[in-house]
């Protein structure tokens, strides 16, 4: 199915949670889902015979900026026994960056989202086990977001060389 | 296992497993929790390598972040380096002319080569099987010259460029990968004599770290450990890239998803590399081995010191805001790495560096499954199955 086509489906099953498709920029288009919504879409995505995404290929978070404090998380899924792709995205504010997780779906998606959490501080919600992954427990702040500033000195090492 | 009482304590005993162990073959650790010698549950760490590779993807420009993903997987770095310049091309729209496609996939063939076979001594030798390593390592040494003739480099190859590679292939290059591609078999049928077969290699192996295909999915297995469980999935076939399509090889499956079918799976995987070189050296086309477009290409170095367009093309590519600019989009782009599905997901904000460089490298989600299948087993089997998983730290933590 392409992406338009998965598009309609949603809408009709989802309606309002549904916010939109973006295929006006180069690449994939990208299905836009309200963060309350994403862990029942995705549900959803993967139990319906003719959808079947039974692999989560890629999951990555995005700090779309200093100016609008907003962080996404884009989803990669894939299809072994229907053969095709979709993009989802969904955006939170960064002062509440929560999003309900997709862990208990596909299990890879927990160390994606252990990363993404690491990384962005974005909390995912009923997620066995949100710890930091590869940062050491006490490392404080979330570098990929454009806003970081890295520390002068971690437990008495200078950072920047 | 059959009477597995007489072995438990009752007392648990916490093993550390790394961070510096000759097994992990790199810095990962493990936290193993015994009861005797059966696993009850391993605790996996990763990060011990993190460099922030994502991070200075914001930073650099879009050729200069190649040299960047040498380090990654640096047992087959040339396939990092064609797997992230596709990314870039499939956003920019541009498609390379056939020859370099070919050289591409030579590399990303050879490469493959040269991991298994690293895979496969190390694997070999952590089981104790020492002369295994001493073959392996024998044919991969040919194939290290034939990189570093080719690249200039051993391990820091940063062959491919966006919209190319940086040069032709040499001129003896023909001669060297037949001459490879005719002894490697024989070599490999040696080590099939000394381990297919083997009582102990069988004991070790077989059985051992098993996982279902469902599970595999579940977990994000892709590679050599996926199509070890039954599952013939394989990018190059599912989704061909480079001019993939045009070539005849088979995917090699296992069945029961353990060490044993993924050692299997490797040592065919290497027959039919081998069979794609000899196609592409057989087909190679002729003409240029890179986009003759200097709004994306670097000109050749002649011309940008005896042309003056030479020179000022060449000044603008390496001039901020004036080289290589995808358009505003994003895009993910996955190629079948030797060690399975490594993808590149690229946002462009219109400039010429990255607004997000997202990497997924497969050997995160073989570590990640690694509990899964060392639970109930041997604290023995631990090293078996790690070895299998060829999880590379350097990709790993990235």
């Amino acid at each position: 199915m392409k992406s338009e086509e998965i598009y309609d489906v949603l809408v009709d099953k989802f309606g309002e949670s549904i916010l939109g498709i973006d295929s006006e920029l180069a690449g994939d288009p990208s299905i836009q889902i309200a963060p309350t919504a994403i862990s029942d879409v995705c549900q959803f995505l993967a139990d319906t015979d003719t959808l079947a995404f039974d692999s989560l290929m890629c999951l990555s978070g995005i700090d779309l900026g200093v100016k609008e404090e907003v962080l996404s998380v884009v989803y990669h899924l894939h299809s072994m026994k229907n053969h095709h792709n979709v993009v989802l995205k969904t955006s939170v504010p960064k002062t509440d960056a929560h999003i309900p997780t997709v862990s208990h779906i596909w299990k890879t998606a927990d160390w994606h989202e252990r990363e993404t959490y690491d990384l962005y501080g974005i909390l995912f919600d009923g997620h066995a086990d949100l710890r930091r992954i590869l940062l050491p427990d006490d490392w404080e702040g979330y570098p990929l977001r454009k806003d970081y500033q890295e520390p002068d000195f971690y437990r008495g090492m200078r950072v920047p060389y | 296992m059959q009477g597995g009482m007489e072995r438990t304590t009752g007392e648990k005993m916490v093993l550390n497993f790394g961070p510096q162990h000759p097994a992990t073959h790199g810095t990962l650790r493990i936290v193993l929790e015994l009861d005797g010698e059966t696993v009850l549950k391993a605790t996996p760490h990763a990060g011990y390598l993190h460099t922030g590779f994502e991070k200075l993807g914001e930073h650099l420009d879009y050729n200069q972040f190649i040299v960047v993903t040498d380090r990654m997987n640096y047992l087959s770095p040339l396939s990092n380096n064609f797997g992230y310049v596709l990314a870039v091309e499939q956003l920019l729209g541009i498609e390379v002319p056939e020859r370099c496609q070919y050289i591409r996939v030579l590399m990303a063939e050879l490469s493959r080569l040269a991991d298994h076979l690293l895979w496969l001594g190390t694997a070999a030798l952590d089981l104790g099987a020492f002369s295994v390593f001493l073959y392996s390592f024998r044919e991969r040494e040919k194939l290290y010259s034939i990189f570093e003739k080719t690249t200039g480099a051993r391990l820091t190859t940063s062959y491919t460029r966006v919209g190319g590679v940086f040069r032709d292939l040499y001129d003896g290059f023909d001669n060297d990968a037949r001459d490879f591609i005719t002894n490697l078999p024989k070599a490999l049928k040696e080590t099939h004599t000394l381990l297919t077969r083997n009582r102990i290699w069988m004991d070790r192996t077989k059985g051992v770290g098993a996982i279902s295909p469902d599970d595999a999915i579940s977990y994000g297995l892709t590679g050599p450990c996926l199509r070890a469980t039954g599952v013939a999935h394989d990018i190059r076939k599912a989704e061909p890239y480079s001019s993939y399509e045009k070539f005849d090889f088979d995917v090699p499956v296992g069945t029961n998803g353990d060490v044993y079918d993924r050692y299997l799976v490797r040592m065919e995987e290497m027959i039919q590399s081998c069979g794609i070189i000899r196609q592409a050296l057989d087909n190679l086309p002729e003409g240029p081995f890179s986009l003759e477009d200097n709004k994306v290409m670097m000109p050749h170095k002649s011309d940008a010191y005896g042309h003056i367009e030479g020179l000022i093309h060449h000044f603008k590519i390496v001039m901020d805001g004036h080289g290589v600019q995808p358009p505003k989009g994003e895009d993910y782009c996955a190629t079948e790495s030797p060690n399975g599905e490594l993808g590149f997901y690229i946002v462009s904000d219109g400039s010429g560096t990255g607004y997000r460089i997202r990497i997924r490298p497969p050997s995160f989600f073989h570590f990640q499954a690694l509990p899964h299948m060392l639970e109930g087993g041997m604290v023995s089997d631990t090293v078996a199955v790690l070895g299998s998983l060829n999880v590379i730290a350097g990709e790993l933590d990235r």
